[in-house]
């Protein structure tokens, strides 16, 4: 199956590199164009006539938590296609994605303690979103350690890209499952949600840093996999050094 | 056949021989012993939590015996005549699971309700305990085997295998604990119960083939 011409920098080490050369730096600008927009537009906004100003947290929050499981996403996708093609791009696509998405997740479930405080008067609550969101950080904990751990790297990569599909089937399991059991045991939380209707006056600077946040995303994942691609090539050529 | 009834009777042998299962139950005994000393012998605080810790105590307990599953065949090469062997490695994973659900946490289930009990929780709740403790008990030894065979070969093996099958844990514990909880409530059980036989058996079809594909993996 061979990919067209534009795409193929998906494929093929070489072109991935002369590629991301440019794109990295592009994707990482239109972030910070994206994310200084929204943040703009949100910090002149009316303050919350309830929260106050700290409904800006809410704008570094929620980004977060959604690139927290594109992220992984991205991960069971690029594992998946590692394991199907046993292709090495896709392998350090899926290493170099983990711990950015794990990054994602405890800035998600960080800020969230941090705007939790001031709301609802309590650093942590184990309602059925937190708790979900923390397995997801013990999900991606539990690839990067199996990932550390073998000492093979093509045996680990394989290893790691099945628990990483094990993870992904499991996730909406786990995420229903958190659901029913908060409907259950029904906490003594006070706390409102900020609003399933979001007013327009915020929804525009959430979008925004929404959109930076995936195009951050995806500007430092490319440049992780530079690192990783160059970091493999290091080692074959000391290996090969060695040898001599 | 001769040689799946031959595999059977040397995981059975594998996995109840060497103290297995009273291993696993003496550590499971520890467990419970130390809840009270830990949380205070009020009856009634102790009793609230106690059956709760028990079953999440069963979780626990089984993932002791998870490490020798595919370990010792691993390093000793019996592992890699079974997957020349004329069984498939899918067959031998669910057989090596069974064993290790049927001699440890079999057991188990049989002493979650004594432990229950003994933590304070009502007399009506043995039975449930027991069902919990067998449903919940395939699935953690399926699952458990999964991550079993992910963690072949690598250093840190037991608390590498307990990082990565703890989290796939949570919804039988869930489910568990709200099937204890409905009993207590004297309301039904059966949602938490279907769930839970659910996952387990989502996790005894699909786990082998992950086992088996994690096995070849570390053979390669």
């Amino acid at each position: 199956m061979t990919l067209p011409r534009a795409l193929d920098f998906l494929a093929v080490p070489e072109r991935f590199m002369a590629v991301s050369t440019w794109l990295a730096p592009v994707l990482g600008a239109l972030a910070a164009a994206l994310i200084g927009a929204g943040l703009w537009t949100g910090v002149s906004a009316p303050s919350d006539y309830q929260q106050g100003a700290t409904v800006l947290i809410m704008f570094i929050h929620v980004p977060a938590a959604w690139l927290s499981m594109f992220g992984y996403i991205c991960l069971a996708g690029a594992s998946l296609l590692s394991l199907i093609f046993r292709h090495a791009l896709a392998d350090a696509a899926a290493k170099a994605c983990a711990p950015l998405g794990a990054g994602f997740t405890a800035l998600a479930l960080a800020t969230g303690s941090l705007w939790g405080r001031p709301m609802w008067g309590a650093w942590w609550v184990w309602d059925a979103r937190l708790t979900s969101v923390l397995v997801l950080l013990l999900f991606y904990l539990g690839y990067i350690a199996l990932r550390a751990s073998i000492e093979d790297e093509g045996r680990a990569g394989r290893a790691a890209a099945i628990l990483a599909l094990v993870g992904a089937i499991n996730l909406p399991i786990v995420h229903f499952s958190v659901n029913w059991w908060n409907t259950l045991h029904q906490g003594a939380s006070v706390f409102r949600p900020g609003g399933p209707t979001l007013a327009l006056v915020y929804l525009i600077p959430l979008l925004l840093i929404a959109l930076g946040y995936m195009a951050a995303f995806g500007s430092l994942w490319l440049v992780r996999i530079r690192a990783e691609l160059w970091r493999r090539r290091a080692r074959v050529l000391s290996l090969q050094a060695a040898g001599r | 056949m001769k040689g799946f009834l031959a595999l059977m009777r040397r995981e059975f042998n594998l996995a109840f021989g060497g103290g297995g299962p009273l291993l696993a139950l003496t550590f499971y005994a520890c467990l419970v012993a130390l809840l009270p000393l830990a949380a205070g012998r009020n009856p009634t605080q102790l009793g609230l939590l106690g059956p709760d810790i028990a079953w999440l105590a069963l979780a626990l307990a089984s993932l002791l015996s998870l490490e020798r599953l595919f370990e010792h065949d691993y390093e000793d090469g019996a592992l890699e005549l079974l997957v020349m062997g004329p069984i498939p490695l899918e067959a031998v994973s669910v057989v090596k699971a069974l064993a290790q659900f049927l001699a440890i946490n079999g057991p188990l289930a049989f002493a979650a309700p004594i432990a229950a009990i003994a933590l304070g929780g009502p007399v009506s709740l043995a039975p449930m305990a027991i069902l919990t403790g067998l449903l919940g008990g395939v699935a953690f030894a399926f699952v458990g085997g999964l991550g079993a065979a992910l963690a072949l070969g690598a250093k840190r093996g037991g608390l590498l295998v307990a990082v990565v099958v703890l989290p796939l844990f949570a919804p039988p514990v869930i489910f568990g604990a709200a099937a204890l909880d409905a009993v207590r409530a004297g309301q039904s059980s059966l949602m938490a119960l279907t769930l839970l036989a659910a996952y387990a058996a989502a996790a005894v079809a699909l786990s082998p083939l992950a086992m088996a594909a994690a096995c070849r993996n570390a053979l390669d």
